[in-house]
């Protein structure tokens, strides 16, 4: 299969500090790819190198085939680049933005209309074609930006954090405009600190943590290789003494106000715990997801 | 897609959003002009009596060329200043762009054109008040027009490498304050530079305004010889020159990092 992005041993420094320490990746045609880290971890300096707006300090890069220390612009024609603050004219309509975003791409007055009043339809924002963008809601301005980072059909589309600050109403609707994408055949490449964006959207994701990439694969094979089929979560009361339980559990972690026991059974040992007389404020069972692959990794949780 | 065609669609968004708001820079784009030969040249003017060392002329026709220039170094100060500053940071215009193929030398190039698009625009309204007031004392004041655009850009576009600089709008401040408002007043407009102190003058020799108001005094009084006229000529394009190559190195640093 194709790869639309090839990264070998790429290195970002600011100053003395070391953004990005050395990553290998590569996006294949037609696929969604997550970056899944905390905040710092490298993500949005990768992003910058791909979108061919930053320089890279070190290794290899090649994006659409092409270096973009040398073929920048001709790569950036056929991206799309959703950042992680909008950056929208917000004097002027929701249309003109449109219009004058395929002007920069070198499309005909005739052309950029067309494309508004196409993309307008796909951003749900054809009743607010005429009104100032500075009025409308988080989640209007990010379809829009969305919108906007589409009216030169790019082949690859890079969304930094596209949901963060957004309500789970703005978010679920967000996902669907992404899905619609993907099915078109537009491959994406997506950075998130939430694993459920990563789970729902990303086929296959690296876990990014300190400039390092910590694991990579699809969502599943993630949860399978780091972690178990369930999790009990018991709290306890903040100042309380948490008991040691590690023979419960293929691996128990601690954080400040809860255990997490990582176990086929989550039922069943809930069970043998509340047998041996220990008594949780809480408890629930549910199914690994990203966060606890994302512990085990790197020891911290994913949204501090 | 070459560099002017780039720097083009830049200017055009830009043009989009003053088509929107053209009514506030207009407003004081045509006021400014009408207010100061109002008050300084017709009200002042009437108490100051021509002197040999202004030409003979009457102060408001004195004053007219001059102010043409002023008045294009302030609107370039202001132009390239919050405007610019806003598009790196608050608007975030400019971050969009380098997104696209327009890459930062070509958005640098673009607020060029649109600032020199500007200046020329108010000088333009600016001869036009002048002659309806009767402050234009002959066609050559229509060349004053090209020596305010010169000397707005030579002001403006150093001034907008500056802005790219800055995370912090404070430093504006200063400007208007220690450098807009002395060289408003001190660089001949009002009164010949000659009254000034001995040791001020080489500093006056430093502003595009007094490189400017020569040009402009001097085209319209048919006053100005050749070698002078070039020397003021160049002086200022080479400002402009400099002004773009530190703009287009720190507008890549700005947002190609």
């Amino acid at each position: 299969m194709e790869n639309l992005v090839e990264a070998k041993a790429l290195t970002k420094h600011f100053g003395s500090f070391e953004a990005v320490r050395g990553i290998d990746v590569e996006v294949r045609r037609g696929e969604a790819f997550g970056f899944l880290g905390p905040n710092g971890a490298g993500k949005s300096s990768t992003m910058r190198m791909i979108s061919c707006v930053s320089g890279r300090t070190g290794g290899d890069l090649k994006v659409l085939g092409m270096d973009p220390g040398t073929d920048g612009p001709k790569i950036r024609a056929r991206l799309g680049v959703v950042p992680q603050l909008d950056n929208l004219d917000t004097e002027l309509t929701v249309r003109q933005n449109l219009q004058i975003y395929g002007r920069y791409f070198g499309m005909s007055r005739q052309k950029c209309r067309e494309k508004a009043v196409e993309l307008l339809e796909f951003a749900q924002l054809a009743d607010r074609a005429d009104h100032e963008v500075e009025p409308l809601s988080g989640g209007m301005k990010r379809r829009l930006t969305i919108a906007r980072s589409l009216v030169n059909d790019p082949e690859l589309l890079l969304l930094d954090e596209p949901t963060t600050g957004l309500d789970p109403q703005a978010r679920h609707l967000l996902w669907d405009r992404l899905f619609r994408l993907k099915q078109e055949g537009v491959t994406l490449i997506i950075t998130t600190h939430y694993m459920d964006e990563a789970e729902q959207l990303c086929d296959r994701l690296v876990v990014m943590d300190g400039g390092r990439i910590a694991a990579e694969g699809s969502p599943k094979e993630l949860i399978t290789r780091y972690s178990t089929k369930e999790v009990l979560e018991l709290r306890f009361q903040p100042d309380e003494e948490k008991p040691d339980l590690t023979r419960f559990a293929e691996r128990v972690e601690v954080l400040p106000d809860r255990l997490l026991l990582y176990t086929v059974d989550g039922e069943a040992t809930l069970q043998r715990v509340h047998e041996q007389g220990v008594t949780p404020v809480q408890s629930l069972v549910r199914r690994s997801s990203l966060e606890d692959v994302f512990l085990r990794l790197t020891g911290r949780t994913l949204v501090d | 897609m070459d560099t002017l065609r780039a720097s083009w669609f830049g200017f055009e968004k830009t043009w989009t959003w003053y088509r929107r708001n053209w009514r506030a820079t207009a407003v004081s784009g045509f006021l400014t002009p009408v207010l100061f030969l109002l008050a300084l040249g017709v009200g002042f003017g009437s108490q100051v009596q021509s002197t040999a060392l202004i030409g003979g002329v009457p102060y408001l026709q004195y004053l007219a060329p001059a102010l043409v220039v002023v008045t294009a170094v302030q609107g370039a100060t202001f132009e390239s200043t919050f405007p610019v500053m806003s598009q790196f940071m608050w608007q975030k215009s400019f971050i969009a762009m380098v997104a696209t193929p327009i890459t930062p030398a070509q958005v640098l190039y673009s607020q060029v054109m649109w600032l020199g698009s500007q200046l020329l625009l108010r000088s333009v309204v600016f001869v036009g008040v002048a002659a309806v007031l009767g402050a234009a004392a002959g066609p050559g004041i229509l060349l004053a027009i090209l020596a305010g655009t010169l000397a707005g850009l030579a002001f403006g576009v150093p001034l907008v490498a500056y802005s790219a600089t800055l995370e912090k709008p404070e430093a504006f401040n200063n400007i208007f304050r220690f450098v807009l408002m002395p060289m408003t007043l001190f660089t001949g407009a009002f009164f010949p530079v000659s009254q000034l102190p001995d040791w001020l003058v080489p500093v006056v020799w430093l502003t595009p305004a007094w490189h400017g108001i020569e040009l402009a005094r001097g085209a319209t009084f048919g006053t100005l010889d050749l070698l002078p006229a070039l020397g003021h000529v160049v002086y200022l394009g080479a400002l402009v020159v400099v002004g773009i190559v530190l703009g287009v190195k720190f507008f890549h640093r700005r947002l190609a990092v």
